[in-house]
């Protein structure tokens, strides 16, 4: 039996989800076929966002004023404008999301400290950015790897949020090594207690989760506000915002300010690879991931259906719940009204964008991180409108969550009933 | 005369297989053109690529001698190439007329689909080439046989004038597929002509004009069936001789492992499915089930390895009450299950073949330690059982769903017989396979039988049930209707009973043809 194909061949998507699975288990001599597989999995993402800044660059150059009173005077003057416009908000982009090279540069001949932490904060806000986004990330992806599709990421991060900040401030007394991971696992319990609720009643009564986690969401946001504007709200204070969370459960930064980089990171790193190995280690997540892909024959395999759903939904928000928990416990200290900017709905598109696999969610969220923390700045620097922000990252979005008009566009391979392996039996029961 | 239909070197290859190597094939009008060739030789593939799913690496297709581009389907279909899938592609929540419409759909003025005009269609259809459906069932509801007939109506409502069958008797009953070559016949005296896979030989002899067979990709030569048998079939496709006839040991049954009583059991419908069965079956030796598709064997099966819970009655396995015990349950005293349906329960078909091979045991050690799976181990079962089963697949980390379909099988049937089991709950197992295959399966059988284990085998195969059994029960309309020894049983007799024939009365039938006329041979 031969062991390699003569040709180079381009797989699809199913296909790379496929490998993606097989090269869990690294047989051995396969590194050409994987190497290949890699590239693909990156190249379409890779042009997706090529083509969002290329389409947000039209919607830059049609929204700035300039541009049109230059076309008035000539084509030239237009054309240099519209250059001018872009340029500007996508260096903006770049040095938002990873710093001025030139100020870096500037600053460590300075040797001034503070200047230093000024150039490179971009860098680290990027990965502070990517944090939340990691952990809602692998909370939707090991949903759709056990078959339950979690919209309501967002209302558990909310939860999360929640009780991580009430035990933040309530719990006093306690050293920072206990008190961090007190308020953290009660981030995740109480996303988990969302996610819980609305598996439970898939698996009782067939309730549909993505109706149920909708709802989940709704009770989730009105919660919060009914808490910040009665019991959790701060004495004194005429916002809607809690207590400061006690400095013993602040997620500890490496750096002074303004660099909020902190601990949160690495963690959502370190949960990134406990999923891994939940998934693909553990008989645990091989019932998940069998129960997700074909639940008769996991049924057939003695394994509890039910049981597994439930399960899945709980641990999904438990990640979700965590993404709470970070951002109030790493960044704001404290929780206050809409302090979540839709990390829970973008999640989705991540947990698509890095094939349901824990690394891949944590390359695309380190892509989101990046692109929204240098968008913020951008706005700032090249006095960009904050709308064109969003249709810069919807369009991005759109391409990645639908890769076949990527790969129209480029005219790559799209993968066939051959690559896919795929039946159209089994979506009936 | 030009050939309808002519291939000239096609070539195909996926990653680590040469499925088609270089194969020319030529189909003339108004004939049977049977494809035979072992699992995984590349039939399927041949015909995908015919009907525009794969695109060739070499070759060329000519269609009524002009060269024909085939991209997609619909460009097939537009040439009247129809195809009826080894695996159905139907769509379970679409009722048979949405399914027959599918892609081709008929609208009404401002839009709105024409299923009136379609269902009439496919009446007529039905009515003229004998294919009862009801155009208004939905697929999820209709068993497999039904569901093929909707295949061939959907194929026969688009005018295909060449018609591929991709074992389309494997879900057949004997007299269904008897219905089958009737229906092929008239087609080609109508100037169709049919391309027809199978791995059953005795199908190909009666109803083939010309016979080519195929091997890992190649094509080893073309016989007409007036020169052929079919062991002379079976050596050109395995490539070795085969036996075509097992040899069986009397069998020496002990002690009791599954005891049914009055078992009932329901359908999805709520309907009465098993009507108050009891048997036994003991240590060392194979009762099979025989019955026509639909008579509650399916559900029987389901009951007894607790797919499928039971309304009234009693399981006893090992003398342990199971009645209403969970799959795993069954697994854990030993059982070990062939599901009817490979696709749907056996496998799980994105997952790569070592992972499906491991299936039922996986949190058992050695494939576990705790929680933990241990791929090492994990690799080499897969790789000892592919190799000891000759599961043709590139690579262990292949995806379940890219294998043939009998390689298909093969998986489920390693994972199965791998491990030590006391009852062997066996629904079609050999169901697409090939005979080199069949014979491996079977001698498999019969060695766990022989080992001490009891065998339910469940099969609409007559032959495989002759073959097998210790003890023939036969189920007809949910109930266990007679029971007979193997050395009773004749094909005549077993087939009298299937059709709903008491026994007694039967046995008087065959009494009087064999005191009639004395040839009555039990073989073919
Ligand atoms: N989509 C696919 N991806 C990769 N390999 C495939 C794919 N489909 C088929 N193959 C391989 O090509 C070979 C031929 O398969 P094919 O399905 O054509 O066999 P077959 O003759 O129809 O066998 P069977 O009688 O078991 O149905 C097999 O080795 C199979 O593993
Ligand atoms: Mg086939």
């Amino acid at each position: 039996m031969t062991s390699n194909s003569e040709e180079p061949k381009k797989p699809g998507v199913g296909q790379i989800f496929l490998e993606e699975l097989n090269n869990q288990f690294k047989p051995p001599k396969k590194d050409d076929k994987k190497k290949g597989v890699a590239s693909q999995t990156l190249l379409i993402p890779l042009l997706a966002v090529i083509t969002g800044l290329i389409i947000g660059g039209i919607f830059i150059i049609l929204t700035t004023e300039q541009v049109y009173a230059a076309f008035g005077q000539s084509f030239g003057a237009g054309l240099a404008a519209a250059w001018d416009a872009v340029s500007k908000a996508y260096s903006g982009l770049f040095t938002g999301a990873f710093g001025d090279p030139a100020r870096m540069i500037a600053a460590l001949q300075s040797g001034d400290s503070l200047q230093i932490r000024r150039a490179f904060n971009p860098i680290l806000e990027s990965l502070v950015t990517s944090t939340p986004y990691i952990f809602a990330g692998l909370a939707v992806a090991l949903g759709f790897r056990a078959g339950v599709f979690n919209i309501g990421a967002e209302g558990q991060i909310f939860i999360g949020a929640i009780t991580a900040t009430f035990v933040g401030y309530s719990v006093t007394g306690l050293p920072g090594i206990i008190h961090v991971p007190l308020a953290l696992l009660a981030g995740a319990a109480g996303g988990a207690m969302w996610g819980f609720i609305p598996g439970w009643l898939k698996a009782k009564t067939g309730g549909h989760e993505v109706i149920n986690t909708i709802m989940m969401n709704y009770i989730a946001f009105r919660l919060s506000d009914f808490l910040l504007t009665g019991p959790m709200k701060r004495p004194g204070s005429f916002n809607p915002v809690s207590p400061e969370i006690l400095p013993s459960a602040w997620l500890p930064r490496f750096f002074p300010d303004p660099i909020r980089f902190h601990l949160g990171f690495f963690i959502a790193l370190g949960i990134a690879y406990l999923v891994y190995w939940y998934l693909f280690k553990t008989t645990w997540g091989f019932e998940l991931r069998t129960v997700g892909t074909n639940p008769n024959a996991a049924k057939y395999a003695g394994m509890n259906v039910t049981k597994n759903i439930v399960l899945a939904m709980s641990l999904s928000g438990a990640l979700a719940g965590l993404a709470g928990a970070n951002e109030v416990l790493g960044v704001n200290r404290n929780l206050a009204m809409a302090f979540s900017s839709g990390y829970g709905f973008d999640s989705i598109a991540l947990a698509l964008l890095g094939n349901n696999h824990p690394l891949g969610v944590v390359l695309a969220s380190l892509l989101f991180g990046t692109l929204r923390s240098g968008a913020t700045r951008m706005q700032l620097t090249a006095g960009i409108p904050n709308d064109i922000i969003s249709i810069l990252q919807a369009v991005i979005l759109a391409f990645i969550a639908a890769p076949a008009i990527i790969r129209t566009i480029y005219r790559l391979r799209k993968p066939t009933v051959e690559e896919a392996g795929v039946t159209i039996r089994g979506w009936g029961g | 005369m030009t050939p309808v239909l002519e291939l000239r070197g096609i070539t195909k290859r996926f990653p680590g297989v040469l499925a088609n190597d270089h194969i020319d094939l030529t189909l003339e009008q108004g004939t049977i053109h049977a494809l035979l060739g072992e699992n995984g030789a590349g039939k399927t593939t041949l015909m995908n690529i015919l009907y525009g799913l794969y695109k060739p690496d070499e070759g060329e297709i000519f269609v009524n001698g002009e060269p024909f581009q085939v991209r997609s389907p619909s460009d097939a279909i537009a040439r009247g190439i129809g195809m009826v899938h080894q695996h159905f592609m139907l769509i379970p929540v679409f009722t048979v007329t949405e399914n027959v419409m599918l892609g081709e759909e008929s609208l009404k003025p401002g839009g709105f689909l024409d299923r009136e005009t379609a269902a009439k269609r496919i009446r007529e259809i039905s009515i003229q080439y004998g294919l009862e459906v009801n155009p208004d069932s939905y697929i999820k509801d209709l068993p497999v046989g039904v569901q093929q007939r909707v295949e061939i109506i959907k194929l026969l409502y688009r005018n295909a004038n060449i018609l591929i069958f991709d074992e389309p008797t494997a879900v057949l009953t004997p007299q269904e597929a008897d219905e089958l070559f009737e229906i092929m016949r008239s087609l080609t005296a109508q100037g169709k002509s049919i391309i027809f896979i199978t791995h059953k030989l005795r199908e190909v002899l009666e109803v083939a004009d010309i016979i080519t067979v195929i091997r890992r990709g190649k094509v080893i030569g073309s016989v007409l069936p007036s020169e052929a048998d079919q062991s002379k079939l079976a050596s050109m496709m395995v490539g070795r001789e085969v036996k075509l006839e097992l040899e069986k040991e009397p069998a020496r049954p002990k002690e009791t492992i599954l005891k049914v009583e009055n078992l009932i059991v329901t359908d999805e419908t709520h309907q009465v499915a098993v009507d108050g069965v009891s048997f036994e079956v003991r240590e060392g030796e194979i009762l099979g089930i025989a019955g026509v598709q639909g008579n509650g064997q399916t559900e029987l099966v389901e009951a007894v390895t607790g797919m499928r819970d039971v309304e009234d009655g009693k399981v006893f396995l090992i003398g342990k009450e199971v009645t209403h015990a969970v799959p795993r349950k069954f697994t854990e005293a030993g059982t070990a299950h062939i599901p009817e349906d490979r696709q749907r329960d056996g496998l799980v078909l994105p997952f790569p073949v070592m992972e499906n091979l491991m299936l039922c045991t996986y949190y058992q050690p050695p494939f576990a330690k705790g929680a933990i799976i241990q791929w090492e181990y994990v690799m080499q079962n897969a790789t000892r059982l592919v190799q000891e089963y000759d599961i043709r697949t590139p690579s262990i980390f292949t995806a379940a769903g890219s294998l043939s379909g009998g390689n298909q099988q093969k998986v489920i049937v390693a994972r199965e017989l791998s491990r030590p089991i006391h009852l062997l709950v066996a629904a079609q197992p050999t169901r697409g396979l090939d005979v080199g295959s069949i014979e491996y399966i079977h001698s498999q059988i019969l060695k766990r039988r022989d080992e001490g284990v009891a065998v339910l085998l469940v099969s609409t195969e007559l032959d495989e049930i002759m073959q097998l059994s210790d003890r023939i029960a036969v189920m007809y309309r949910g109930k266990i209707t007679a029971t007979v020894s193997a050395e009773e049983a004749t094909k005549e007799l077993i087939g009298l009973l299937m059709a709903g024939v008491p026994l007694e009365e039967a046995r008087l039938q065959i009494h009087k043809q064999t005191t009639q006329s004395e040839t009555i041979g039990g073989a073919n």
